[in-house]
């Protein structure tokens, strides 16, 4: 593996490199379903309103 | 696979909680100032006692989920030059393995974790004395994704880049988007030595890509912004596959990360809306001198066998971060809370 390689299929990296891909799409729609949710509240806590929330 | 996905599960709650939150940090820092959402974490990993090549490998699988969280987001500018992407990925790759290539063979001679720390110190160093200099003058100095916002029009080639472009005219020449016309040849070395640079320290490069892309190759800014997200995702990819396929990928560090980083990108891409980057840019120089120190502590305690020396070194690195995120979370917070005092007192 020192050398130069050319990248040959192998089932079990591309396995791992998809699921790095998945969780990155899960994470951008799962947090940004989240600060839909709970942006507001959470400015409204910090700040003592929602005028900022977006 | 298996192996790694157990691998997460069967990390200890204070590991998985210290990548977390170490991510949550680098996402704090790249969402608000666009840049330096790779550098601490392969030294950090270094100085945790990692092997070179999962430091390395788990830093580009890390850089290639926020690439792909970064271009979902800017998705819909629509400022990606998809040809000089595609040019470039083919560079880029071909960089990324060699540079993977030069952390193996450093490897085996037993000398990898070494050189690639005293890369870092000169890389964090350089880096964060340009951008030190540039807050203590004022300017506003690095390229920021809000300038995606301006039309291509408003844009003026760079004098060195219409300099290359009329001086280096080796065929095939290609045209691109802004009409800028320049060889085949420019675009690939550019391609392949920031690819050179990710593959060998584990970081995205967009700090040099996008310079280089802007001054070398004449692109307009917004499309730099773009065409460098695009281009981060596939040869991040590959790059990750290429580490992955040599054990260099540990889920266990990239999963935890990531779930901390895509949080905190969030909060730091929402505070640019609220506090002015240049007046907080001088403590991220400074968080990026104190990182080239620790890294270089770090391996001075690593030289001479001595974990506490080590650890002092791991705690600066992780701790600058810390301090440069919490001022920005601070100073957002402070800044919403005076503006919505005057609008209270407005009322009144």
């Amino acid at each position: 593996m020192a050398g130069l390689e050319v990248p040959t299929w192998d089932p079990e990296t591309a396995l791992l490199i998809g699921t790095i891909l998945v969780e990155a799409v899960v994470l951008y729609v799962g947090y940004g379903g989240l600060e839909r949710l709970l942006g507001g509240r959470l400015m409204k806590m910090l700040v003592g309103g929602d005028e900022h929330a977006q | 696979m298996l192996n790694s996905l157990t691998g997460v599960l069967s990390s200890s709650p204070e590991l998985l909680a210290l990548f977390v939150g170490f991510g949550l940090v680098v996402g704090i820092l790249f969402g608000f100032f666009g840049m330096g959402g790779s550098f601490l974490v392969t030294p950090a990993l270094l100085m945790m006692g990692y092997q070179p090549r999962v430091a390395v490998g788990s830093g580009m699988a890390f850089v290639f989920g926020t690439a792909v969280i970064a271009t979902l987001k800017h998705h819909d500018l629509g400022q990606v030059d998809y040809k000089l992407g595609a040019i470039m990925i083919a560079g880029t790759t071909i960089g990324i393995e060699t540079g993977r290539a030069s952390v193996f063979y450093l490897e085996s001679l037993g000398i990898a974790g070494g050189i690639i720390s005293v890369a870092y110190v000169l890389l964090l160093g350089g880096v964060g004395l340009m951008v030190t200099r540039d807050a203590l003058q004022g300017d506003g100095g690095s390229i920021d994704h809000e300038s995606a916002d301006k039309d291509l029009s408003e844009y003026e080639i760079p004098e060195i880049a219409k300099k290359i472009q009329q001086t280096v005219r080796i065929p095939p020449m290609v045209t691109l988007r802004g009409d800028v016309r320049v060889s085949a040849w420019v675009i690939t070395t550019v391609a392949f030595l920031t690819g050179l640079l990710s593959g060998f320290l584990g970081v995205g490069g967009g700090f040099i890509r996008m310079p280089a892309m802007i001054y070398a190759i004449g692109v307009p800014v917004p499309v730099a912004v773009g065409t460098d997200l695009f281009e981060i995702v596939f040869s991040g990819g590959i790059g990750s596959y290429l580490y992955g396929q040599g054990g260099g990928v540990d889920l266990a560090i990239v999963v935890p990360l990531l779930f901390g980083s895509a949080l905190g990108a969030r909060i730091g891409s929402a505070a640019t809306a609220v506090v002015d980057a240049d007046g907080i840019k001088i403590y991220f120089g400074g968080m990026l001198l104190v990182g080239a120190t620790a890294v270089g502590i770090g391996e001075i305690g690593s030289y001479l066998g001595s974990e506490p020396i080590e650890m002092l070194g791991l705690i600066l690195v992780i701790g600058a971060a810390v301090v440069v995120a919490m001022a920005i979370v601070y100073t957002t917070v402070m800044s919403l809370r005076t503006t919505r005092r005057k609008q209270v007192s407005a009322a009144e």
